[in-house]
């Protein structure tokens, strides 16, 4: 079955996801997301091929705030809040990948 | 072989708001870190966006400008991805439904006039900025969440002159929108650039190669003919070009290679749950239409053929909005046109360039300039006495009170001129005997005499035709 | 003090009528509630000192008659933040967050001088139906201590039925407010999607997430709703529709009123005693004037496959915030930015969180999103119009609120698709938006709680309350009390 999940899938998605699976973990999860996904093979009965898709359920629409400033001066304690600071700014490790701008 | 080239350009202008797109927090450049941020611009959880009305109609307004067809019902969507500068690890765009489609915009490259196409254009939030030291990063998320808009080019451009003419028009369009300052130095326009070749008759385009770090207009053309020149040698000796990134060198004009593509980037697009689709009305359309200030292709036309500029000037008037609102309303209050112009290109660019600041900076006002322009015309003063009635503008002065404050009046009336003229004539019989022996170096010296008795104010013009009179009586 | 038998009223008339002061209740109520700790394990965090400033201040200020909720004593669940006390969702992620605004709901509620006491458990991030995949510790039904009080919100559902509290704010995004509430033999409701802000509400499913209210009784579950709703200009999703007084035509009946009994709700997986209660529900409302007949709702069989692609997916976004750069945990010794991202998410998060982020991610990426993501939203479609189609013809509909009353602690730890079909009863209110509400309609043979669900259309929160207090008015379930904790049964 297509829905099915192979081990080098739920690796990739783990590291789109920047999560880490041991070597222990991986089968498990497969195991339990190829369950999972078994779920998903009752989709194939539906045909939704005129159905628009719903991705929000709000009633609200065109609703927009108007452009005005307003500091709410959060800096000090935002910064509090910060694992690691340095001169005001959030401090990390190295960025090895520089690529990046 | 001969080869044809396409490039495609990705422009990211940052858009002049009072406030974020997604949060109120102001847009500010230059202040200390982190002063202008907030809990949504941190991704704190538990917070949600609100979309800014500001820059939705920033969007339609370039859209407008760059002939565009808005979308009706836009939504936001979420380009997902990990960086430290981007505190939500997604970054609200438009994916689905950009702001605007298939716009187009009108070049010309030696003398040949040509429309490049614009594939879309949409809003989006800018990231944060990350600086690199040695053992650390750090992260200043006053950026983070001001207002883009990005603008992709359809593959009509087919040289590097094109892509500038490109640029050049774009920046200026957009500048006259008023939506942006469009300024590269500042990073408030941003350029990503593709180039591909291909040999003549091919169907398929080449293998795409990004280039990065271009930071003005003319390191985008000497990038992309540098690699046009590569790509070609590369396919000519039988080489293949990769799908990569590589980084224009100021020094030397290269470009180097940074890293090779693997495979598409997995953003994982989804429409954002957390702001309700928007809704543009035809209304709300012809609102900003009306807003809409005349764009620099429309002035040029109306500068040349109603007001009799050259081609040359009209283009230096155009060349920011600003100047070209100026003009525009000097002309209003009646300058004469095409010394509005040369005041404008010479004086005033001179003066704006001296002091590295823009015209709106200035003291200089239309109405100023103009009521100099008007005392130059009817002889009140002479051109010499401008060049200090200009100073006097730039230090906010009024001309007309300055030059009676000076004593700057020119003496044009020949009710008072005759007396003087008929005094020095009296008094100088020598000179009157020379003029008609043809010695023409003796109205010279009459002539500063007069200057001289009235300490310079005669007006020369005035003075020369009542002395021809006089004498020749 | 315990606050078993007693409703909101009954306390505010105390208060008015200075019996006892709001600091005297606070610090009884926190005493209560700190000795049911052992037993129950429904509070990550009490918050003694401030709550009691808190009482103060309303006993200074002076209890307002006219407002039934000043000075009441309340609980909060741990993803609703609230300025410098701790907020943890349940997760190591945030063991040490200390936000710096309240949510709109929590600052609502405290204009209106109620009192905080404390944070409540929860599943991780709302993850899960049985508040097991919280970081911090394990909450018991109070009703049987080998059993689990629901989820997520099951702190706040076990604390209010434990006689800690008379209300308590939950969320609820695939049926975490009304399945504790069945569970706990009390009234969770989840209100129509944009009735309540949502701002400062740890997301987890942005498309479904809503706060409601926990309660003993249907009419102090109304009186919180009052409280809570609104337009919210930080909440762009939230409605603008007016919020009428939903105490005001509580008492005014069923008769005539027209209720749908899905056949979908009945059948396959529904506990005997479950669906009997159901029935015998059914003929309450019948004898009370109602009209109550079968209804289908065809395509609600596949809300939970299409709620676990959607909840998963924007959850998955939702969640790549907690990177530990900016707030909460970070791990030790990142050696460069990777290591810290996937170190401090690998040791932050717990495994249910994990295999959502996992399942939602997949369900995103390239190649998938069609098949998937897209897929589960046209399905979402069908189930909105399954209900439009039934509330052309009927006021409200009624369902179990769980295919089976509470399980054992541990039980489905390791299956989580058992888990999730727990959920198939209360997703496709999520999945449309519309209000549902679980009210107490019996108990099984072992004397666990059975929850009636009631639902109806957008923002018709009114016709629920009714129908509900109508039910309660003539039924016993909601007098009956935890045995272990003092009560009755």
């Amino acid at each position: 079955m297509s829905n099915r999940i192979t081990k080098e899938q739920v690796e990739h998605v783990a590291s789109l996801a920047k999560l880490e699976l041991s070597e222990k973990q991986l089968p498990y999860f497969t195991d339990q997301l190829s369950n999972i996904m078994g779920l998903f093979e009752s989709f194939e009965e539906v045909d939704t091929s005129d159905i628009e898709p719903t991705f929000n359920v709000t009633d609200q629409i065109n609703t927009m705030r108007e452009d005005v400033a307003d500091n709410w001066n959060e800096k000090e304690s935002l910064l509090q809040n910060a694992p690691d600071v340095a001169d005001d700014l959030i401090r990390t490790p190295t960025i090895i990948d520089e690529s990046e701008d | 072989m001969n080869f044809e080239t396409t490039i495609g350009l990705e422009v990211h202008v940052e858009l002049k708001t009072n406030s974020k797109i997604f949060s109120p927090s102001p847009v500010e450049y230059g202040d200390e870190p982190n002063k202008n941020t907030n809990v949504i611009d941190w991704g704190y959880p538990g917070v949600l966006p609100t979309t800014n009305k500001g820059v939705v109609k920033s969007g339609i307004m370039a859209a407008l400008a760059l002939h565009a067809e808005i979308e009706r019902h836009p939504h936001f969507d979420r380009k997902n991805y990990f960086y430290p500068d981007n505190p939500k690890a997604y970054q609200i765009t438009q994916h689905d439904t950009p702001d605007a489609h298939d716009g187009w915009i009108e070049i010309e490259v030696d003398g040949k006039k040509k429309k490049i196409g614009i594939e879309e254009m949409h809003i989006e939030e800018d990231a944060g900025k990350n600086t690199h030291g040695n053992k650390f990063s750090y992260v200043d998320l006053n950026r983070q969440g001001t207002p883009l808009i990005e603008i992709v080019s359809k593959p009509d451009i087919a040289s590097p002159d094109e892509a500038y003419a490109y640029l050049e028009a774009l920046r200026q369009r957009l500048l006259f929108t008023g939506i942006s300052d469009v300024k590269m130095e500042e990073g408030s326009m941003r350029v990503d650039v593709n180039i591909s070749i291909r040999p003549y008759g091919q169907k398929e385009f080449g293998t795409k190669v990004e280039l990065k770090n271009l930071n003005s207009f003319n390191y985008v053309r000497k990038g992309l003919a540098y690699e046009e020149k590569r790509q070609q040698q590369v396919l000519m000796s039988g080489g293949k070009i990769q799908q990569e990134t590589r980084r224009f060198d100021e020094t030397n004009g290269t470009t180097i290679l940074m890293r090779v593509k693997e495979g598409a980037d997995d953003y994982r697009y989804f429409p954002e749950p957390d702001l309700p689709s928007l809704n543009i009305s035809d209304d709300w359309i012809n609102e900003i239409h009306d807003e809409l200030p005349e764009m620099p292709a429309s002035r040029r036309d109306r500068y040349i053929n109603k007001l009799g500029l050259t081609d040359y000037d009209a283009m230096v008037i155009t060349q920011t909005k600003q100047m070209s609102d100026f003009y525009d309303k000097m002309i209003e209050l009646g300058a004469d046109p095409k010394m509005a112009s040369n005041y404008l290109q010479v004086n005033v660019n001179e003066y704006l360039n001296s002091k590295q600041v823009d015209l709106d900076d200035t003291e200089i006002t239309p109405e100023n300039l103009t009521t100099m322009i008007k005392l130059i015309s009817d002889g009140t003063i002479s051109s010499k006495m401008a060049k200090k009635v200009f100073k006097a503008i730039t230090e906010g002065k009024e001309p007309k009170q300055f030059v009676h404050d000076n004593g700057m009046v020119q003496l044009s009336d020949p009710k008072e001129l005759q007396p003087i003229i008929d005094q020095i004539l009296s008094d100088n019989p020598q000179s009157i005997e020379d003029f008609h022996n043809g010695k023409d170096r003796a109205i010279g010296f009459l002539v500063g005499q007069i200057m001289k008795q009235t300490r310079g104010k005669a007006n020369p013009q005035v003075v020369n035709k009542l002395l021809m009179q006089s004498i020749n009586k | 003090m315990n606050l078993l038998n007693k409703n909101i009223a009954e306390i505010h008339e105390s208060l008015v009528n200075g019996d006892i002061t709001a600091e005297q209740l606070t610090t009884e109520v926190i005493k209560n509630a700190k000795n049911n700790e052992d037993k129950i394990g429904a509070f990550i965090t009490i918050n003694e000192e401030q709550a009691i400033a808190e009482a103060k201040k309303v006993d200074e200020k002076g209890i307002d008659p006219d407002n039934l909720l000043s000075g009441i004593p309340v609980a909060l669940k741990d993803n609703l933040l609230t300025k410098d006390i701790l907020t943890t969702a349940g997760s190591k992620m945030l063991y040490n967050f200390k936000p710096i605004i309240d949510a709109t709901v929590v600052k609502k509620l405290s204009d209106l001088g109620t009192i905080s006491i404390g944070k409540t458990n929860m599943d991780e991030f709302a993850m899960g139906g049985s508040t097991e995949t919280s970081a911090m510790k394990i909450t018991k039904n109070p009703w049987n201590l080998t059993k689990v009080p629901g989820g997520s919100s099951g702190g706040s559902a076990a604390a209010v039925a434990a006689g800690d509290v008379l209300a308590a704010l939950g969320s609820d995004t695939g049926g975490s407010i009304r399945q504790p509430a069945s569970f706990n033999g009390i009234v969770g409701m989840k209100p129509t999607y944009g009735r309540v802000s949502r701002w400062g509400l740890i997301a987890f499913a942005s498309s479904f997430d809503q706060v409601g209210p926990l309660t003993k009784n249907v009419y102090d579950n109304a009186l919180l709703l009052n409280a809570i709703s609104g337009h919210d200009e930080h909440d762009m999703t939230s409605s603008d529709q007016k919020v009428p007084d939903f105490t005001k035509n509580i008492k005014s009946g069923v008769k005539g009123m027209k209720i749908g009994l899905p056949k979908e709700y009945l059948g396959e997986g529904i506990d005997e005693d479950v669906k009997q209660a159901i029935l015998k529900a059914a003929d309450v409302y019948r004898e009370l004037g109602a009209e109550v007949e079968e209804v289908s709702l065809p395509h609600n069989k596949y809300g939970v496959a299409a709620y676990y692609i959607i909840a998963p997916s924007e959850a998955s976004s939702n969640l790549q915030r907690f990177d530990g750069i900016r707030y909460g945990y970070r791990a030790k010794d990142a050696k460069n930015l990777e290591e810290l991202y996937v170190k401090s998410r690998s040791e932050g998060f717990g495994d249910e969180v994990k295999r959502r982020i996992m399942l939602g991610t997949y369900s995103l990426s390239a190649g998938s999103y069609d098949a998937y993501f897209k897929k589960a939203a046209e399905i979402r479609t069908l189930i909105i119009n399954d209900f439009k189609k039934v509330f052309n013809d009927y006021d409200l509909i009624m369902t179990p609120t769980t295919p089976t009353p509470a399980f054992g602690i541990g039980e489905e730890n390791d299956d989580p698709l058992t888990m999730y079909m727990n959920d198939a009863l209360t997703i496709p209110a999520n999945m449309a938006g519309i209000p549902g509400m679980s009210v107490p309609a019996g108990f099984s043979k072992d004397g666990m709680p059975i929850g009636m669900q009631l639902l109806a259309r957008h923002f018709d929160e009114e016709s629920i309350y009714k129908a509900g207090y109508a039910f309660e008015q003539n039924t016993d379930f909601h007098t009956k009390t935890p045995k272990m904790m003092g009560g009755e049964k």
